[in-house]
């Protein structure tokens, strides 16, 4: 590998995303090659045993989240990395997952679908999966790098989410951002933060595994470690075994989704740029906000007052963040590789004051700046 | 300082290389400094069909990560050459591998016919290295990148024991952009080889 210290060096979306991993401690991988996630599981295959971790190629992408939430159990930082055939297959653990708070990252490289679809084309048609892939009310994250550099340092985030919150994290990658290569500087680990799970301070005789500690996430024994409990997807009181009691129901749902909502803040990242003045906003994320910031450059330049909103928190869903913004613009551009996902939730948090307009490319191509410039100049 | 930025594209049928070869003309332009982006395209197929890979090298950030209008093309089949021409700078380069392209589409930019599959077979021994031979060829006639720096990314990134081979195949490809280049100037140099 090439390196040439004071310049960088050249390095792939999923690449970064599988050095990431490492950097932030994962030590165990389990999932099913799938294109274009596929270098993902390569890497860490390569290297996973050469710092003590593990990698195992399962029979399938079902097989592979439930060997990472048996490894996350065991107490190992775990993920699994697929794209969207793999994805759908992996929601039912994910729930598990949710519901039995194992801290786990799903990397999904996001494909044309739906079904197998066009496999070597990026889209961004699992934003909405992503959130509710899997059934009920449950808690997740999920993340939407811009840049192979962002790439590594989400994939650090999620870990860190995770293993903070006790909740699965989906760290959204696309087929370009998956597959680009770019010149990166990583940081040295010194810079890197990383966040390990809390683990019980009482002996195995006063541990309760679902008691509430006070932060609403509570401390994680591994198993091994002479703790003995009960992991299931039924709803469960402190001590792990099943209770279907309306309030212990109600309180579970509860804490499950207020251990995030009350850290909102923390989790919910987004890049606003040249937003000041601006009277038309493009909201973007992923690859298409690669896009956007060339077009909003070239408008710029011919004097149109237009910025940049991008959640690289896609999921909780930046409503407050984007709200502030209301009062000024007059319009937000939504261009998405998709026949129109977070649109919605951008509608939604518009609430009518401003007029929201989409734009859609589904056909396997990333949206180009020329398009992103020709939308606005149509809504000036 | 004035934004300088290159769009190169590397195009032929999957398994000739040209991805490697994308890789390695990115890392040479890391070598001299600069900032550079490399995608790719390709069917599902892991050999045959039209595949390209393209690098955009520029002294400033690079946002959108697409080759929309490349200044360099480099074409190792027909199909591929049919199919990507189109979109060429009108004062561009057009690279095609005579081996294969037999047919020069209309096009305003300049070409280059250099036989660089049967330099390879011949000069070199190897097929294999064709895409090393375009490298060479490719940067002796544009200079996007210095010769020290894509001989540098050649060597780091060839497995081992094949560095002097590979050496052997950007001299031939610098040898022959030479003898293009001292072709009589025209829209079309045809290299006999």
């Amino acid at each position: 590998m090439t390196e040439v210290r004071e310049f960088g060096r050249l390095m792939q979306g999923n690449e970064a995303c599988a050095e990431g991993a490492l950097a932030a401690g994962a030590r165990f991988f389990a999932g099913y090659p799938i294109t274009p996630s596929t270098e993902i599981a390569e890497i860490l295959a390569e290297k996973l045993p050469q710092v003590g971790g593990k990698f195992i190629q399962m029979e399938d992408e079902i097989g592979g989240m439930a060997a990472v939430i048996g490894a996350s159990l065991a107490g190992l930082k775990s993920l699994t990395a697929t794209s969207g055939p793999g994805f759908s297959l992996k929601q039912e653990n994910i729930g598990f997952a949710a519901m039995a708070e194992i801290p786990c990252v799903i990397v999904n490289v996001q494909r044309g679908g739906p079904s197998t679809g066009v496999p070597t084309a990026p889209a961004q048609g699992d934003v909405m999966q992503a959130r509710w892939g899997t059934h009920g009310d449950h808690p997740v994250i999920a993340l939407a790098p811009v840049s192979v550099k962002e790439t590594y340092e989400l994939t650090i985030k999620a870990f860190n989410f995770a293993e903070k919150f006790r909740v699965p994290v989906i760290l959204l990658l696309d087929e370009i951002i998956g597959h680009m290569r770019e010149r990166v500087q990583l940081p040295s680990p010194s810079e890197i933060e990383v966040i390990d799970r809390k683990k019980p301070t009482v002996g195995p005789d006063k541990y309760y595994p679902y008691q509430d500690d006070g932060t609403g996430v509570p401390p994680m024994a591994n198993f091994g470690d002479g703790y003995r409990y009960h992991v299931t997807g039924l709803v469960h009181d402190e001590t792990g075994f099943p209770s279907n009691k309306p309030e212990m129901v109600k309180k579970v749902l509860d804490r499950l989704h207020n251990k995030l909502a009350k850290h909102a803040h923390e989790i919910i990242m987004v890049e606003e740029s040249n937003l000041e003045d601006a009277e038309i906003m493009i909201f973007a994320y992923g690859s298409v906000a690669r896009s956007a910031n060339r077009a909003i450059r070239n408008l710029r330049e011919q004097g149109v007052k237009v910025g940049l909103f991008r959640p690289k928190t896609i999921w909780p869903f930046p409503g407050e963040q984007l709200r502030k913004h209301l009062d000024n613009v007059k319009t937000i551009v939504v261009p998405e590789l998709n026949m129109g996902q977070l649109v919605g939730e951008v509608e939604r948090a518009a609430a009518g004051t401003v007029s929201v307009i989409p734009l859609n490319r589904y056909d396997g191509e990333l949206i180009t700046p020329a398009e992103i410039v020709a939308k606005v100049r149509e809504v000036l | 300082m004035r934004n300088i930025t290159k769009e190169i594209r590397l195009s032929g049928s999957g398994g000739q290389g040209l991805i490697l070869a994308g890789i390695i003309l990115a890392e040479a332009a890391i070598h001299d400094g600069l900032n550079t982006v490399q995608t790719q395209s390709y069917g599902p197929e892991a050999r045959g069909g039209a595949s390209k890979a393209e690098v955009i090298i520029s002294n400033g950030d690079i946002d959108y990560p697409k080759v929309t209008r490349p200044q360099v093309m480099l074409a190792m089949t027909q199909e591929a050459c049919d199919k990507y021409v189109g979109s060429l700078s009108d004062d561009g380069i057009l690279i095609v591998d005579s081996t294969y392209v037999t047919e020069i589409p209309s096009t305003r930019a300049k070409v280059y016919a250099l036989p660089i599959t049967r330099l390879a077979i011949e000069k070199v021994g190897k097929t294999l290295v064709a895409n090393i031979v375009a490298l060479g060829a490719v940067v002796g006639l544009t200079n996007i990148v210095s010769r020290e720096a894509l001989t540098d990314a050649v060597l780091a990134r060839v497995p081992k024991g094949t560095e002097e081979l590979n050496k052997k195949a950007l001299a031939v490809g610098f040898e022959c952009a030479a003898k293009a280049a001292k072709q009589p100037a025209g829209k079309q140099v045809v290299v006999a080889g």
